[in-house]
């Protein structure tokens, strides 16, 4: 348990350093692969000791020399089990693992690499989820890389597959590619124009998903979308990223026109919106989460658009997740009661946006 | 009692906390609840996929429950019942034991019945060289189709060597 302490502790990273293409809009690209092993009932049907084996099997794989090769040997296995519930939901917050996941305390476990950039994701729905995380719009990247932690554990057991259905899943919304890619994006300008709405349905359409920050059934909070495929059966990987990629592409585009018709027909009023919002976080002393984020959206869009220079991208995407409850509660060392929470969030949040605070912001992560 | 949060809705979610000493009673509707991060994640979502997806199969907006008899996985012991009643397969061999039962959920999720996607390079070889010839047999159509013989000529002779090879 050497690294287990940074995985929850720190705040950064790789994604949040915003180094990505498209960081003004896009915040992170994650492809998804579900994989199960032949021979084994899936996870929701199996004994304890078989999980177990799952569990040797991905920490072998990650011990060999081509997980070496990769790059990929100095993850970290940790089970769930080993990790107490504020620990766990730091990942969650993180998106590095799943609310799904973080329930299975007898045999849920994750191989996790120190950049947070992998994640192995076991027996979760699925035997094995192995996931890829990015800055910016990186999902050939995302996708390249989640091939290789596949090929890598293929040759170290076998897969259940079949030539028709492809990957098999215990959920068949997920058989063929088994893959999930997604992006998360950020479009203030489009929902103050009241263009958001217009825009999903089309997307919906195309056959995509449109959800919000923490996944199913989660409301969008502080103007940040995931849009991810629907369909895994019928479409190769690469077709699907392409697809997804040219959706993303043109919500991108929308949002930029909304942004540029914004500061044409109502710049001060955006200038305004933007400053109030960055006063009340510097000045203010008590947040809800909610209230945070929608703040932090009017920030990042003052950043996006060349209103507010003093601020990184990088602190705000790290205080995406800073400010989530678990965090805020393993920064602390202790439980805090929510009127604590929402003191200590403001705490952070006015330290981080002060002028002075961003580069130690950086430093301390 | 009203939820605390909203005073709109009754309260259902009850909290009591004692933090360092300190108690503090909460009452709240589920949705506040869940605002207020008080659930987070250990509480089960109320509308999984899976729930959707036993939705669709129980209505009976595939039709496929007609079919005589449930059907067991030799291997995991499922029926067929209980999938359609989670939503959730029991093992690899579920896939092959439902078999044709199967391709109208797929079809209406997907739009399609069949993968071509990656293929694990372990027990994949043979599946990629049919795929190949599959193309390749597509290619010679048209290109008869086209008359282009010289190019006709060379993918029947690509055809017949990848033939040899998958034996």
């Amino acid at each position: 348990m050497t690294l287990f302490p940074d995985l929850t502790g720190k705040a950064l990273s790789r994604w949040m350093l915003a180094d990505g293409p498209e960081s003004d809009t896009v915040i992170s690209s994650r492809v998804r692969l579900a994989r199960n092993i032949e021979g084994l009932p899936f996870p929701h049907l199996m004994t304890p000791e078989r999980g177990e084996k799952v569990i040797e099997m991905v920490r072998r794989a990650f011990a060999s020399k081509d997980a070496a090769k990769l790059g990929l040997d100095d993850a970290e296995v940790i089970r769930m089990s080993e990790m107490s519930v504020v620990d766990r939901q730091v990942l969650v917050e993180k998106h590095l693992i799943s609310p799904n996941l973080a329930r299975n305390s007898t045999t849920g476990a994750a191989a996790i690499t120190p950049d947070e950039s992998v994640s192995v994701m076991i027996n979760e729905e699925d035997h094995i989820r192995i996931q890829c995380l990015y800055a910016g719009l990186q999902l050939r990247e995302a996708l390249y890389r989640a091939d290789r932690v596949d090929d890598l554990l293929e040759g170290k057991m076998e897969y259940a597959f079949s030539e028709n259905r492809g990957y098999l899943t215990a959920c068949p919304t997920n058989v063929g590619t088994g893959m999930r890619a997604s992006v998360m994006v950020h479009l203030p300008a489009l929902v103050i124009n009241n263009k958001a709405g217009q825009v999903f349905t089309t997307v919906v359409k195309l056959g995509f998903i449109v959800r919000g920050l923490y996944g199913e059934g989660t409301e969008a909070v502080g103007n940040i979308f995931q849009v991810s495929n629907q369909v895994t059966l019928g479409q190769s990987e690469a077709e699907i990223v392409q697809n997804l990629r040219n959706v993303v592409e043109q919500i991108i585009a929308q949002e930029k026109e909304a942004r540029e018709s914004l500061m044409s027909e109502m710049k001060e009023q955006i200038e305004d919106k933007v400053g109030r919002a960055y006063g009340i976080l510097l000045y203010g002393h008590v947040f809800s989460s909610k209230e945070a984020m929608q703040y932090l959206s009017d920030v990042r869009l003052g950043v996006d658009l060349g209103l507010l220079p003093q601020v990184n991208r990088q602190v705000l995407n790290e205080l995406l997740v800073a400010i989530r409850p678990g965090y805020l509660q393993k920064m602390a060392g202790r439980e805090l009661d929510p009127w604590e929470r929402d003191t200590m969030r403001a705490d952070l949040i006015r330290s981080r946006l002060r002028p002075d605070g961003q580069a130690s912001a950086s430093a301390s992560a | 009692m009203l939820c605390q949060e909203c005073r709109k809705r009754p309260a259902t979610v009850h909290i009591t906390r004692i933090v360092n000493g300190r108690k503090t009673e909460m009452s709240l509707c589920e949705q506040c609840a869940r605002e207020k991060g008080e659930l987070e994640f250990l509480v089960e979502p109320q509308f999984p996929i899976q729930s959707f997806l036993a939705g669709l199969l129980q209505q009976g907006a595939v039709p496929m429950l007609k079919v005589s008899g449930p059907p067991k996985c030799e291997t995991c012991g499922l029926t067929f019942e209980e999938f359609s009643r989670t939503g959730r397969l029991g093992c690899s061999g579920c896939y092959e034991r439902f078999g044709e039962r199967l391709d109208p959920v797929l079809r209406r999720i997907h739009g399609s019945a069949r993968h071509t996607g990656k293929v694990p390079a372990r027990s994949g070889e043979a599946i990629k060289a049919r795929r190949e010839l599959a193309r390749l047999r597509e290619a010679l159509a048209e290109a008869v189709k086209a008359e282009e013989f010289e190019k006709a000529a060379e993918l029947r002779d690509e055809i017949k060597r990848l033939e040899k090879e998958v034996g």
